[in-house]
């Protein structure tokens, strides 16, 4: 990183001017509707954005957000993160895993608590650090507990290229990868007619390495309109006005706003990286939503003695654990219910002891609102 | 709260807070302590007392090094009641084999911040530790200092405030990041660890109305504000673009999901003052270096009495909400 300008990856995509102007159109086009609409924006980074830069505040009240699942630490299940505080806690592993997911309680407790506990537990920045790890604690296993969508899966994929060319005999994977389209699938295939999606705000990250493609299936099957947003305010709403307008004009296309850095095809080589490695499945369920068909990436076979679920699987268990009764992620992200409808939220449920699935990211819906507040 | 303790519980922020109250406030509760400032006004409102530990890793950091921090961090405590730091206590606890140069590098930079503050070690303890028991080298400095102008307090910030802050904000602890991450930027980010008594003693001299002064260390300007707020029971509503943030800081935020209001300052410090004062004491403190960027940052309400709130550019607002957890960067 030497000499980029940090500046450039935000000027000028917060520019009060421009925001406000995007404020004006969206509201003349509104006018225009002839229902209200929901729109699902899929990622967490966009329920961020939205609800930081208080993005609701300057929309009509005829158009309406539902905060979708795309938070990958937020759907992590208790039985996943049992496994990796199981894994953790064995005497020579060193856990290695990205930011938030330590801090997310499973059944014994959180990552950050093995590592009160003894545990030798890191995160890391980038999954090739896991190279500089191993290569100085020779005498450790090291675990990389990926966690992610698209986006962070090509990484997994490159580190696992590098410990098999290099020969590495003590870096070893426990895969938890899943994938955005499918979710969608079944959010939309579960609509009735109160409470419908009208409209995706589809994830940037993501789509720059699967491309704009794994998009295609909404407005061809179910005449959703989805745009690819980037994740700075005045990405979204430019994409909430080519949303509106696509209503008013009758259209129901997949639109990329973020031009910037999607295409259509994405990153193929990241793709066939990712396909060489994993196969789809219906490994784990949802935590908030459940079971969805092919949502998840497993280690294909041929790399079983990399993978550490194969070489611990006398210690890791597969029992389901339900998720909190009061608990209502599983209707915030159907658009059933906002955080406020929780009888919990703030008050036992809170990001310090969070109690389901949308409160333990930054990126999580109740999250999102309880920093935030959803001033109006 | 959980039955081992975990690093959240250091942060500065809701955890931290918690584990204080919880533990230590119940079991040696007095009026004093429970005031909650920077320093405690001890011997009827003469003295002011404090006292800080401090570990940091690196030692050695842009802009700093432990040992100005030890000195800077307790200096500033008293600085921040209005109380012109005097007499120090400086307790070492170092870890076998730990290089006597770098021992001596730390006490130098010691004694020079201690010349800025007029201050003196009057006493001190040295421990050495088997290797392991220690990460290198722990500092305690404990300071009196001379309270100059009464009635600074966190609990009686009201409508008829505004909100100041000397500096850019964020760059203390966006520097330890990036030096402990070895990240390397083309550009000159730097602690902003600095004494702020010479700063204090021209603003008290000057005759300001200071109600409130704190300076944002851990926790960063927001767990300052969000404690006024609560304390006082009144809402600040912080003006989002007048915040000053390097573009460096912002830069480190940006790639790393933090925010540079939730991170620590070591020589930026916040002020609540009567409405009347506010250009001027932005004037006073931009005539300093280590302050050149101070600006009028917010204003006090009742809208929601307790919290903080941030106004956007473009007429939206947010909480501004204390930091929760370790800061951790953000995966996507
Ligand atoms: S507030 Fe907590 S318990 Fe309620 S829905 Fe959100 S995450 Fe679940």
């Amino acid at each position: 990183m030497s000499c980029l300008e940090l500046k450039d990856l935000y000027d000028g995509f917060r520019d009060p001017k421009v925001i406000k102007s995007f404020q004006k159109l969206i509201a003349l086009e509104a006018t225009k509707l002839l229902k209200p609409i929901n729109i699902m924006e899929v990622c967490g980074g966009h329920t961020h954005t939205i609800m930081k830069y208080g993005l609701t505040q300057l929309l009509p009240n005829n158009i309406n957000f539902i905060h979708g699942p795309g938070c990958p630490v937020c759907i992590m299940p208790k039985e996943r993160i049992d496994h990796a505080y199981t894994l953790a806690m064995q005497d020579d592993v060193i856990l290695l895993t990205l930011g938030d997911m330590i801090k997310v309680p499973g059944s014994h407790g959180s990552l950050q608590d093995a590592r009160s506990r003894g545990a030798d537990v890191r995160y890391l920045y980038s999954p090739m650090d896991a190279l500089k790890v191993a290569e100085e604690n020779p005498d450790k296993k090291i675990i990389f507990f990926a966690i992610g969508f698209e986006t962070t899966t090509p990484m997994t994929a490159a580190l696992m290229d590098s410990v098999i060319k290099r020969n590495i005999k003590n870096i070893f994977f426990h895969i938890n990868h899943v994938t955005v389209p499918e979710a969608m699938e079944l959010l939309v295939e579960g609509r009735d007619d109160t409470h419908c999606i009208d409209a995706f705000i589809g994830p940037a990250h993501v789509s720059v390495i699967s491309g704009a493609k794994i998009y295609e299936i909404f407005p061809k099957k179910y005449h959703i309109p989805v745009v690819v947003s980037g994740f700075e305010p005045v990405d979204v709403m430019e994409s909430i006005y080519m949303i509106v307008k696509q209503f008013n004009e009758g259209r129901s296309d997949l639109e990329v706003q973020y031009k910037r850095l999607v295409s259509y095809e994405g990153n193929l080589k990241a793709q066939g990286l990712i396909h060489h490695y994993f196969e789809k499945v219906d490994l784990f369920k949802w935590r908030g939503i459940g079971r969805i068909p092919n949502s998840a990436l497993r280690l294909r076979d041929e790399f079983a003695a990399l993978n550490a679920e194969v070489i611990y699987k006398n210690i890791l268990s597969y029992e389901e654990i339900n998720n909190h009764k009061l608990c209502i992620c599983g209707d915030i992200l159907r658009g059933l219910a906002k955080p406020h409808d929780c009888t919990v939220f703030g008050t036992a449920c809170k990001p310090t002891s969070p109690l389901g699935s949308c409160m333990i990211s930054s990126e999580g819906a109740c999250a999102a609102y309880y920093k935030y507040g959803n001033l109006l | 709260m959980n039955k081992t303790i975990n690093l959240a519980q250091g942060n500065g922020g809701e955890e931290n807070a918690e584990l204080i109250s919880k533990i230590f406030y119940q079991h040696f509760k007095n009026d004093i302590l429970e005031k909650c400032e920077d320093a405690a006004i001890i011997d009827g409102g003469r003295l002011a007392f404090t006292t800080d530990s401090f570990t940091v890793s690196p030692l050695f950091f842009d802009g700093g090094d432990i040992g100005k921090l030890s000195i800077c961090g307790t200096c500033n405590d008293l600085a921040m009641m209005g109380a012109k730091p005097a007499y120090m206590t400086c307790a070492v606890i170092v870890e076998e084999g730990f290089e006597i140069a770098d021992l001596e590098t730390i006490v130098v930079s010691m004694k020079k911040e201690l010349e800025i503050n007029g201050a003196i070690i009057v006493c001190g303890d040295t421990k050495v530790v088997p290797r392991g028991s220690v990460d290198k080298i722990f500092i305690n400095t404990t300071g009196i200092g001379v309270v100059q102008k009464e009635g600074i307090s966190s609990s009686s910030v009201s409508q008829a405030d505004t909100i100041v802050i000397s500096n850019q904000i964020g760059r203390h602890g966006a520097t330890i990041f990036a030096n402990r991450e070895g990240m390397k930027f083309s550009s000159a980010l730097q602690s902003d660890c600095t004494s702020l008594w010479p700063l204090v003693e021209k603003l008290l001299a000057e005759d300001i109305a200071i109600t409130a002064m704190r300076d944002a260390t851990r926790g960063g300007v927001a767990a300052v504000l969000n404690e006024w707020a609560k304390q006082s029971n009144v809402c600040i509503e912080v003006n989002e673009e007048s915040l000053p943030v390097s573009d460096e800081v912002r830069g480190i935020c940006e790639i790393l999901g933090f925010e540079a209001y939730n991170l620590a300052n070591e020589g930026t410090f916040v002020l609540a003052v009567k409405s009347d004062d506010a250009k001027k004491v932005v004037d006073i403190l931009q005539s300093f270096e280590e302050a050149h960027h101070a600006a009028i940052i917010g204003q006090v309400t009742h809208q929601y009495d307790g919290r903080v709130i941030l106004l956007s550019a473009w007429g939206s607002k947010r909480f501004m909400d204390l930091p929760t957890g370790e800061l951790l960067p953000r995966i996507c």
